[in-house]
């Protein structure tokens, strides 16, 4: 026996590559995260302002909800009337992007769905950045083929092979497949499911969704509970909730509330003109090019171009209050090392909110109170970049978003999928991992305490799972934190009551934050950012809107 | 030592008893020969079958485990040996010297004669040489077990066959492949195992009744297996000349493609991963019908763009006409525009046209090239491989075809190689649609090109092109007369309602594959 089992070793070993010591880790940089100034916001220890700035109205936070906010204003007219501030040294938030010799690469988030018809304001978002074409409020409207996803999407990595799509089905039992169609029925319910009002069960932006109880319900229990009381408990089924609960919310199916795990599976109806549905925008540099096309269009001139009249990043602000006249912001200007204020008449909190309480000391404390449930999801974004794909391996394609089944985290995107390439080239694989696997405060300090080199050994391990070839390939490992990257949906967050008493907001102070729906995605952020704008155009400018998008 | 066993001294004339321990030694060493040359076998076949038909991991797998089957259907099969041990044990060993040996020779062969079923031979050759390897073991054991222990037995004989093993597992990839090559690395083992079988023979001389015969084909086989050594070399280029049918002339590999080029009599023919892209006997046909029913249509035409086509026949059908003033050729490989300039057998095919003055070789990513350049061309020719995968299924689709318009001049054509109408007629039809849905009016044509069969191309343009009404002087195909023909499609080749290639969905490698799947070219 042991003989045998003595050639069928020495055989394999053959099959790979000669038995060398592995190459050395990686070089790259550990970025994101100012963890040295969060702390100093806490402490609240800046020197006093040197300067005073008006502005009538001031945005805080240049993610995408800013941005929206900054965008709906610029389309309705108004010039010289805003300014936003950013605490990171660049505009984006979750949607930044980096870029290398090879290629712009996300460092967050990396593509959006077609927009449904209620997410009206995205819709005229693309419209304005030419990708949408003709009418954006069709039914089915044309989008430029460049910023689809090429095919193939997806595959996912199981037991020992590449398979198409995300769904397992690669040895997966027949009864385990109905199962799984048992399921995917029951979200396509979901998803045509109206009340008597004629409102979605689970729209997109979430405000459109119906609140009548039966599905308000499901915000009582996590998607893992909802699974086992309606007899779904096949194990790939499982895999594939989860996966899809730590995708796009970080956080485990053990933790998501159910309206939130179904929401994800029900609320996306998008479609596009010749046979585009199903599928997602994306760009090399991710959502980075929704961030370049609404820095364009509110005047700003980049991503990297830290002042203009309209935007300042690296601006930390560290305290926030109103009179019945105006407000008055203070903010810590890092690269000149000096603080400044800005009076406004009107704010817009595009910010996360739990950041809001520390600054804001007269907040009303039923406000406080409404925002302190808010907790957070860190998520570690790598950017590995490679000399040359890897090898496709058995079976299914290397496509553009890889996913292995036995991995805590999410696979990988491959940056250089959109180009119009016959030769493979140098590439970067942006690799997501959400640490859902631990609480949000233990995540985070492991964010904190683990160094770059850490970081390879854990990723490559990770990947030569799939890919054995990945350490020879890769030049270059770049790690992005985020420490607060997205709400986590966990049961009880559509909570009426709060949601309410966030979108009332503060005062001269409009909340406009995915956090108000708990959860992140670019819809949400873009639909409360465009929100408060347009309630300011209305009640304060006296605009008559020839078109209200949220 | 029992007394039936009284072998004489292999140096010695006269009768003396072997000394038990030496005897033993001898065939402890002979058991490590064997265990080396089992598990060279085993290697050979594996290695080779993932040189030959790819996906190692598989190959090395199914073919270790039909070895090892098969060597425990030997060893289950030993019961049924009987009579004297030594005589079958020298004839296993010839038997799997010379079985074992000529495995990998053989094998090359097959695949390159296509000869049957080659997967089913591959398993046929290793299940034979697994089953007469199974029977070595137990036989030594056997012969062994009339001095020895058993205890003693398993420990000497399993320890020792684990260390051949050993010394052929690290030997085989460090020396004997890189060195030899599987072949003689195959027909050295089988020596190995003849030279036991000679070794036994001079050992149990006395125990042997008759041993003319066996001597007699033992000279035999040895002579066979040195034979094999002496020409293992022709034959191995001869097994790729076969594989391509002529002679081959030159061969290159580079980081794109393996590029080789044959010759038999007048006809040179030229392979790119082992798919045919012209032979020098009918490749006026269709480079006369790439550019000329476009290019003689446009009197205007004074700067065009190739795009692939680095053999330079595609250039060459362009000089033709006095009034072009430049050609970019676009080809990603080097290697192929080095060639085709440079080796004095092909500059004599494409006329010399990758030197004239006129011509400009760029060698880069067609994508990339119109990404970053703004040059507008008055005809492009595209010549790509066939869409066989995502990454050439995007030089068909309507993004790159709406990119490529950029590049166009408003009254300019291009024409587009899009694989047979015959053979594949929906990619066909893909092709053409996928044109028209970039926003161009096509003429979809087609023409015999005997080596190729039934080829179609498609011309398209920002209006309806033209047919042209002359043609230059020297066409050997067409003419103005029969041009019209070729836009004709008779009903197996008619027009097929289809979808375009889109970028986000690459229906056309799906539908390629498909078509192409069991059609042998």
């Amino acid at each position: 026996m042991r003989r045998r089992d003595f050639l069928a070793l020495a055989g394999l070993t053959l099959t790979g590559c000669a038995v060398d010591a592995p190459p050395p880790l990686p070089a790259g940089e550990l970025s994101g995260g100012d963890f040295a100034l969060g702390h100093r916001l806490a402490l609240n220890d800046f020197p006093p302002p040197v300067a005073t700035h008006e502005i009538p109205i001031l945005i805080i936070g240049a993610g995408i909800a800013g941005l929206s906010a900054a965008w709906r204003l610029r389309r309705a007219g108004l010039l010289n009337q805003f300014h936003l501030l950013e605490l990171e040294t660049e505009p984006g938030g979750n949607s930044r992007c980096g870029e290398n010799s090879i290629s712009r690469y996300p460092l967050g988030a990396h593509y959006l769905p077609l927009p449904n018809l209620e997410a009206r304001a995205v819709r005229a978002l693309l419209s304005d950045s030419g990708v949408l074409k003709g009418n954006p409020q069709a039914e089915a409207p044309e989008y430029d083929e460049r910023y689809l996803c090429h095919a193939p999407q997806e595959r996912l990595y199981r037991l020992g092979a590449w398979q198409e799509g995300v769904i397992p089905h690669l040895g997966v039992s027949s009864a385990e497949r109905k199962q799984q169609e048992r399921f995917l029925a029951r979200m396509e319910s979901f998803r045509t499911a109206h009340d008597q009002q004629g409102r979605r069960a689970f729209a997109l932006p979430a405000v459109f969704s119906s609140d009548a109880p039966e599905w308000a319900a499901l915000d009582r229990l996590t998607m893992h509970d909802w699974m086992r009381q309606e007899g779904f408990d096949a194990p790939s089924l499982d895999w594939l909730v989860n996966y899809a609960c730590r995708d796009d919310y970080g956080t485990d199916f053990r933790q998501v509330s159910a309206w939130a795990g179904i929401h994800y599976f029900s609320c996306r109806t998008g479609k596009g003109a010749q046979g585009a549905s199903d599928t997602v925008l994306t760009a090399p540099e991710g959502n980075g090019w929704l961030v370049r096309s609404l820095l364009e269009q509110i005047g700003h001139p980049s991503a990297s171009h830290e002042t203009s009249p309209v935007l300042s990043a690296g601006s930390a602000v560290y305290a926030l209050s109103q009179n019945a006249q105006e407000c008055q912001v203070d903010v810590w200007q890092a690269a000149r090392q000096q603080s400044v204020r800005y009076r406004a008449k009107h704010i817009i909190w595009a910010a996360p909110l739990h950041l809001l309480p520390r600054l804001a000391r007269n907040l009303p404390a039923e406000l406080a109170a409404a925002i302190a449930p808010v907790s957070y999801a860190p998520w570690l974004v790598a950017n590995l970049s490679l000399s040359a794909p890897p090898a496709s391996g058995a079976g299914a394609p290397l496509a553009w978003d890889n996913v292995l089944q036995k991995s805590p985290a999410l696979g990988y995107v491959v940056a250089t999928h959109q180009k119009i390439r016959r030769a493979p080239g140098p590439t970067v694989l942006t690799y997501y991992h959400a640490l859902s696997e631990y609480d949000p405060a233990t995540a985070r300090t492991l964010l904190l305490n683990t160094t770059q080199t850490d970081w390879a050994a854990t990723i490559l391990a990770d990947l030569s799972h799939a890919h054995r070839d990945i350490r020879t390939l890769v030049t270059r490992l770049d790690i992005f934190r985020h420490g607060h990257a997205m709400a986590r949906p966990l049961p009880g967050f559509r909570d009426n009551e709060r949601r309410h008493r966030l979108a009332k907001g503060w005062g001269r102070v409009r909340l406009a934050h995915a956090d108000i729906s708990g959860f992140s995605v670019f819809e949400e952020a873009n639909y409360w950012g465009v929100r408060a704008a347009e309630e300011i155009l209305t009640a304060h400018y006296g605009k008559h809107l020839q078109e209200r998008l949220a | 030592m029992s007394a039936s066993l009284d072998a004489d001294s292999a140096s010695s004339s006269s009768p003396r008893p072997l000394p038990p321990s030496r005897m033993q030694h001898a065939l402890l060493a002979s058991v490590f020969i064997i265990a080396s040359c089992g598990l060279a076998y085993e290697l050979v076949a594996a290695a080779l079958a993932s040189y030959l038909l790819g996906d190692s991991i598989t190959q090395f797998s199914t073919i270790i485990g039909a070895y090892l089957f098969a060597m425990g259907v030997g060893s289950w099969l030993s019961r049924y040996v009987g009579g004297n041990l030594v005589r079958r044990f020298i004839q296993i060993e010839l038997a799997v010297g010379v079985v074992g040996g000529f495995t990998a020779v053989a094998l090359f062969l097959a695949f390159a004669a296509q000869m049957g079923p080659f997967r089913g031979l591959l398993y046929l050759a290793v299940l034979a040489v697994g089953v007469l390897v199974g029977l070595e073991i137990p036989l030594v054991m056997r012969i062994l077990k009339r001095d020895v222990t058993f205890k003693e037995l398993v420990s000497q004989v399993l320890a020792v066959d684990y260390l051949g093993a050993l010394a052929v597992s690290l030997l085989f990839p460090l020396l004997f492949v890189p060195y030899l090559g599987l072949m003689r690395t195959g027909l050295l083992f089988g020596l190995l195992n003849v030279g036991v079988a000679i070794w036994a023979l001079a050992l149990f001389r006395t125990e042997l009744a008759r041993t003319f015969g066996l001597r007699l084909v033992a000279g035999g086989c040895l002579v066979l297996l040195l034979g094999g050594l002496a020409i293992a070399g022709k034959v191995s280029s001869m097994a790729e000349s076969w594989l391509y049918a002529d002679e081959v002339i030159y061969t290159e590999s580079t980081p794109y493609q393996r590029i080789v080029i044959t010759r038999w009599h007048d006809d040179i023919r030229l392979f790119l991963n082992q798919n045919l892209q012209f032979s020098s006997q009918d490749e006026y046909r269709y480079h006369e019908a790439l550019v000329h029913p476009g290019l003689a249509a446009l009197p205007q035409a004074r700067r065009i763009l190739v795009l692939g086509g680095g053999d330079g026949f595609a250039v060459r059908e362009i000089l033709r006409y006095p009034q072009i003033q430049s050609v970019t050729l676009v080809d990603l490989d080097p290697a192929m525009t080095r060639m085709f300039s440079s080796v004095p057998l092909l500059t004599g095919l494409n006329g010399n046209a990758l030197n004239d003055r006129r011509v400009t070789i760029i060698n880069d990513d067609a994508g990339r090239w119109l990404e970053e350049n703004a040059d507008v061309f008055d005809f492009v020719v595209v010549d790509f491989p066939d869409p066989s995968s995502f990454a050439l299924g995007k030089l068909y689709s309507t993004g790159f075809y709406r990119l490529l318009t950029r590049h166009l001049a408003p009254d300019g054509r291009l024409v587009v190689q899009s694989t047979s109408p015959y053979y594949a007629r929906r990619s066909f039809w893909t092709i053409a649609v996928t044109l028209e849905a970039a926003g161009l009016k096509t003429a979809p044509y087609h023409a015999l090109v005997p080596s190729f069969g039934e080829w179609g191309y498609v011309l398209a343009g920002q209006d309806e092109p033209a047919l042209p009404t002359t043609y230059p002087k020297g066409l050997r195909f067409l003419t103005v007369a029969s041009t019209p023909d070729l836009f004709h499609f008779p009903a197996d080749m008619a027009r097929l309602p289809v979808e375009p290639n889109r970028l986000n969905e690459q229906s056309l490698v799906r539908i390629f594959e498909q078509e192409w799947h069991g059609v042998v070219r």
